[in-house]
């Protein structure tokens, strides 16, 4: 089959790899429709992602047509799945309590040694984001092997729903919610959004889905912003604009209930000190530039919510903690619990209450994936969302 | 491994160390209580935690790993019973080529190590049904080891806590080597990833895997 293949930093390549097979009896294999492009890709291609090998097939937002299932796999052949992109196994402790993304079985055991030592203890497994989650090949690709099929994807039964609207199940629509829910939104409250990507445009949505009274979008790309209004946000260009200073004033010198810092740790322009937390990312220390973070700390009102669902994933210099600590905030982060969030989700699209469409802005074969991923890296403000059709002609 | 130049425990018989300070077991009916004691530091004073997670891994001449692992389903009794079962053994023990019964509370297991096979004439020294299972190399196996599983309720109905606790006195010769270098790289990686493997059958019917396919050798 033709997969995108990680080479090297800024180097990935459509090469052709081995079909995947049944391996374990809960597998299914998927022939891939539709798989984006992930913001948080853009890390293992800049390189800021550890345990990413030469050969790694990337992605980890894709959906298909069940091709293959195991012994006992829930999944029909032909049915229309849309997978997640955190693994889970269904049947651990973590699952139990719907927190999938705290699996704890589905990183592969002789994995699990790097991570235990980063974080004290072991990643999850998740799809085509490095050997610290796994290695399990990822899905911009023709085929692949979905473990724990019988609880992972959902079933698309409605066929006259396009790809594009159920896609982003995957993962940033639910990682948008996500978001939102930890940021504990009630009536009345004014939440500010640092980045107007794909997460944090959804992040947007649902905090207005959520009750939001008003919520501010932070970035500088003016068509991303522009996005943002089209939802019904309001927005600061920090290139333009003090952005603690727009908060203060547009809460009424309060600040921001809640903020969600869905930049991450390749956070650029935000502010000064990331000059040095770059350097460091550089010479391979892994300084998360997290400038977006530290903004969003000092930006939000005392006793305020601060929900984290950028990818952070070393160490980060010059945090706030005093910041964290004197104004008594509390922080919710971590990856997706998307397997909680997917049918809910599918129900408001369904039912016309969420979009996830707008958000698209090119969509190309995969032996295009190379351009796609220059593109979605260099041209921010035009690349809002690339999706990859192997299907689609060249 | 360290090297035990400083151990309190040099010149004492090692048996007896393990016994009172890892709750490992030398004569059956000790070990089962001091399996559950926590370590007393020579030094004095109190200290909760078990003897496995002291600083030193070696205690005489034995190298002495030891791990937990919390695995929510199925009940307690029938992991026991998985595991009472020896040949079951090899499905999540890396190392662990084959188990054969070969009578009574005896069993052969072949161990994988690098550059050939070790075999261990492993006898059941002591069982208690649900709770704890151990087990020892009969007089004249090339390594002396022995092991212990125990199985306790989770507290919180979040399953079954199972510690596997295994020492092991490499002799000289080729099969001392052979397990030197299983064992000697990262001895509490072995014990740590076993369970782990056990953990996942049992919660899950597979053990998780990012290979592609079944025979990695022929996609490459
Ligand atoms: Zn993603
Ligand atoms: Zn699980």
């Amino acid at each position: 089959m033709r997969a995108l293949t990680f080479h090297g930093t800024q180097d990935v390549r459509v090469d052709t790899h081995p079909d995947p097979e049944i391996v374990n009896p809960r597998d299914a294999i998927i022939q891939i429709t539709s798989t984006a492009i992930c913001g948080s890709d853009l890390h293992l291609y800049d390189g800021v992602i550890p345990a990413v090998m030469k050969g790694d097939i990337l992605g980890h937002e894709f959906m298909g047509r069940v091709i293959e299932t195991g012994p006992q796999s829930t999944l029909r052949k032909g049915q229309r799945v849309v997978v997640p992109f955190t693994i889970s196994c269904g049947s651990c402790f973590f699952c139990g309590q719907q927190q999938f993304s705290a699996c704890d079985n589905s990183n592969p055991v002789e994995k699990r040694d790097m991570s235990e030592q980063l974080y004290g203890t072991p990643m999850s497994g998740l799809f085509g984001y490095s050997h610290l989650t796994g290695g399990y090949p990822g899905g911009q690709a023709e085929y692949v092997r979905v473990p724990y099929s019988d609880v992972g994807p959902i079933v698309i039964e409605d066929d006259s729903l396009d790809d594009d609207k159920v896609l982003f199940l995957s993962d940033i629509l639910p990682t948008g919610w996500m978001a939102a829910e930890n940021a504990e939104i009630t009536n009345g409250d004014t939440v500010a959004v640092w980045g107007a990507g794909p997460v944090g445009l959804f992040a947007a949505q649902s905090a207005l889905l959520m009750g939001a009274h008003k919520v501010i979008v932070i970035d500088h790309y003016p068509n991303r912003l522009k996005l943002a209004k089209g939802l019904g946000c309001d927005v600061i260009n920090f290139r333009e604009s003090n952005v603690r200073e727009a908060l203060m004033e547009m809460t009424g010198g309060i600040g921001p209930d809640a903020v969600i810092d869905a930049v991450g740790m390749e956070s650029h322009g935000f502010s000064f000190d990331n000059m040095m937390d770059i350097a460091k990312q550089t010479v391979g220390i892994g300084a998360d530039r997290a400038s977006a973070l530290k903004q969003a700390i000092l930006a939000v009102r005392k006793g305020g919510r601060v929900s984290i669902p950028g990818v952070y994933g070393g160490m980060t210099d010059k945090f706030p903690l005093g910041a964290l600590m004197e104004k008594g905030l509390s922080v919710k982060a971590g990856q997706t619990h998307t397997q909680k969030y997917m049918e809910q989700l599918l129900g408001m699209i369904t039912d016309g209450k969420i979009d996830t469409t707008f958000l698209i802005s090119h969509r190309l074969p995969l032996e295009q994936a190379a351009e796609g991923y220059r593109n979605f890296k260099s041209k921010q403000d035009e690349f809002t969302k690339v999706i990859l059709k192997p299907g689609m002609g060249a | 491994m360290r090297k035990t130049s400083q151990s309190p425990s040099a010149g004492v018989p090692s048996t007896g160390v393990i016994a009172a300070g890892l709750g490992l077991l030398a004569v059956a009916g000790v070990a089962a209580v001091a399996a559950t004691r926590p370590r007393k530091p020579p030094h004095g004073g109190e200290d909760s935690a078990p003897g496995r997670t002291a600083r030193r891994s070696s205690f005489g001449d034995y190298t002495v790993v030891g791990k937990t692992v919390t695995i929510s389903k199925p009940s307690r009794a029938e992991l026991y019973a998985f595991w009472r079962d020896f040949t079951n053994l090899p499905a999540f023990m890396e190392n662990l080529d084959s188990v054969e019964l070969t009578g009574g509370k005896q069993s052969r297991w072949t161990i994988k190590a690098p550059g050939g096979t070790v075999t261990v004439d492993s006898e059941i020294a002591q069982e208690r049904e649900g709770e704890l299972i151990a087990w020892r190399s009969v007089e004249g196996s090339e390594i002396d080891t022995e092991g212990r599983v125990t199985f306790r309720d989770a507290p919180g109905g979040r399953g079954t806590q199972v510690a596997l606790i295994v020492a092991y006195k490499a002799p000289f010769g080729t099969a001392g080597r052979l397990v030197a270098k299983l064992f000697q790289r990262e001895p509490n990686i072995q014990a740590r990833r076993d369970l782990r493997r056990f953990k996942s059958l049992m919660e899950t019917g597979e053990i998780a895997t990012s290979d592609n396919r079944l025979n990695i050798e022929e996609a490459a």
